[in-house]
């Protein structure tokens, strides 16, 4: 057959395609699993990595289990949904949708009796999507401790927010200003601070300023969700602005 | 004569691979050349400057660099391969979209690979597996040398050029990760005297600029070393 023909050429691709797609189709299917249980537990690592609980990815199930005490899933007004399983939402489908739709999910966690509220955090940095949970004390004011992670942010520079330092810069910070109304964590360029945690802001990573301005937003737009709820069921007063 | 001789079976399969007449052995001396001549005299990056972008982006530290090498290397290798098997059957006209559909779907294998069994490192390098499509060193030696030359040699010139590419990438992340966060792999290399003593670290090493001049830098030292390589006018 004359290689130059078009009925050669549309024979060809046709076959390429075929025999390529197959594979790849093949490929996913079989691997997806193996992904799937990767993200999964690193969902569940990232979730106690805010309460001080670092474990391996693969061994994240059962110190889950024992630590997570509740999984509520909230509608914007702060009431419990009971139709929809918390660890199953998706925050970025979920943002997509209407705000009366919206489900938010929040872990309860209890260590040696101490209770923390942990909040799925999602927003964008610089190139794509960043996200991470930021875990509370139970006056829902202080942060215990904090993850972020993100899709595509510059490597050595956004990408740092995934870095012990900059998580630990979070711990003990005030979410509420000193009268109460809730103004978030604002990640600050130049900050001045030092060790200071009731100023309701942290050093920036220099080089990294528009991702930081994305944790900033991020952190103060999830939260904003959860305060209608942390009004009713807790013994705190959140004012909100 | 050589015709003569009774060919053993690995000579046979050679020659079928290689589509030359002259027999060598796996690794003869031209073979060879096919491997060790990327990392040097015809360097894709510092010779024939393709695949610059992805030198720039990722190589600020160390850890990611090597893996995507690993990564480029397994694409070139096999895709290569694959081109030079079909080089008789392509249709001209066609070609280079055969040779991309080739080269995504391999990226599209490895990525997946990384995803379900080195999970860490894929996110590290997120977009930048993705990207090794459009790597200018992947097509050029499709064009340049899997059509036209046998099987096993495709093969070693994929690995050659992926080892060259590598070679410089692991050269600039390492003195930007050195000269940027005084690490190497992570681990803090220069002591914490110097620090004291009023050393700091480097920030521009880690904007991509430093990349560009950090390879401009090697191939100026190579160019002095090698004068095969100076232009004549």
């Amino acid at each position: 057959m004359d290689r130059n023909s078009n009925a050669y050429t549309f024979l060809f691709v046709i076959l390429l395609i075929a025999i390529v797609a197959s594979a790849l189709a093949l490929t996913a299917t079989s691997l997806q699993p193996a992904q799937a249980e990767n993200v999964t537990n690193e969902k569940m690592q990232n979730i106690l990595g805010t309460v001080g609980i670092e474990v391996a990815r693969d061994s994240a199930q059962i110190p889950f289990d024992k630590y997570i005490v509740e999984r509520i899933a909230l509608d914007s007004k702060g009431q419990e949904r009971s139709d929809v399983d918390a660890f199953s939402v998706d925050l970025k489908k979920e943002l997509k949708k209407d705000v009366e739709e919206q489900s938010f999910p929040l872990y309860v966690a209890d260590i040696d009796g101490a209770k923390y509220y942990i909040v799925p955090l999602r927003g964008k940095g610089l190139w794509d999507a960043i996200w991470g949970y930021v875990a509370l004390k139970d006056d829902v004011n202080t942060i215990k401790g904090a993850v972020f992670d993100h899709k595509g942010e510059t490597p050595g520079l956004g990408a740092e927010i995934t870095q012990m330092w900059f998580k630990k810069s979070f711990d003990d910070e005030k979410i509420l200003d000193s009268s109460g109304n809730f103004v978030g964590v604002d990640v600050q360029k130049g900050y001045q601070g030092g060790d200071n945690k009731a100023d309701n802001a942290v050093d920036a990573i220099s080089g990294a300023t528009i991702t930081g301005d994305g944790v900033t937003k991020m952190i103060t737009e999830r939260l904003q969700n959860y305060l209608p709820y942390f009004q009713n069921n807790t013994n705190v007063k959140v004012a909100s602005n | 004569m050589a015709e003569n001789k009774k060919l053993t079976k690995k000579e046979d399969l050679i020659l079928f691979l290689s589509d030359t007449d002259e027999r060598e052995g796996l690794l003869g001396k031209k073979n060879r050349k096919l491997l060790t001549d990327p990392l040097t005299d015809n360097n894709p990056i510092t010779v024939q400057v393709l695949g610059i972008c992805s030198a720039l982006a990722i190589t600020v530290k160390l850890e990611p660099a090597i893996v995507m090498s690993l990564a480029v290397m397994a694409v070139m290798a096999f895709s290569n391969m694959i081109i030079s098997m079909l080089r008789n059957s392509i249709p001209s006209r066609i070609r280079i979209i055969v040779q991309l559909v080739i080269v995504a779907a391999l990226v599209i294998l490895v990525d997946q690979v990384l995803r379900a069994y080195a999970y860490d490192v894929s996110k590290q390098l997120s977009v930048f597996v993705g990207l090794i499509i459009t790597n200018c060193i992947v097509m050029g030696r499709l064009e340049a040398f899997a059509l036209g030359n046998g099987v096993y040699k495709s093969f070693l010139d994929g690995i050659g050029n992926a080892a060259g590419y590598a070679f410089i990438l692991i050269l600039v992340a390492f003195f930007r990760e050195l000269l940027g966060f005084g690490k190497l792999l992570g681990v803090q290399i220069i002591p914490d005297s110097w620090y004291e003593a009023g050393y700091s670290n480097n920030g521009l090493m880690l904007l991509s600029p430093m990349a560009l001049i950090t390879v401009g830098l090697i191939i100026w030292v190579q160019r002095s070393r090698s004068r095969t390589l100076i232009e004549q006018n």
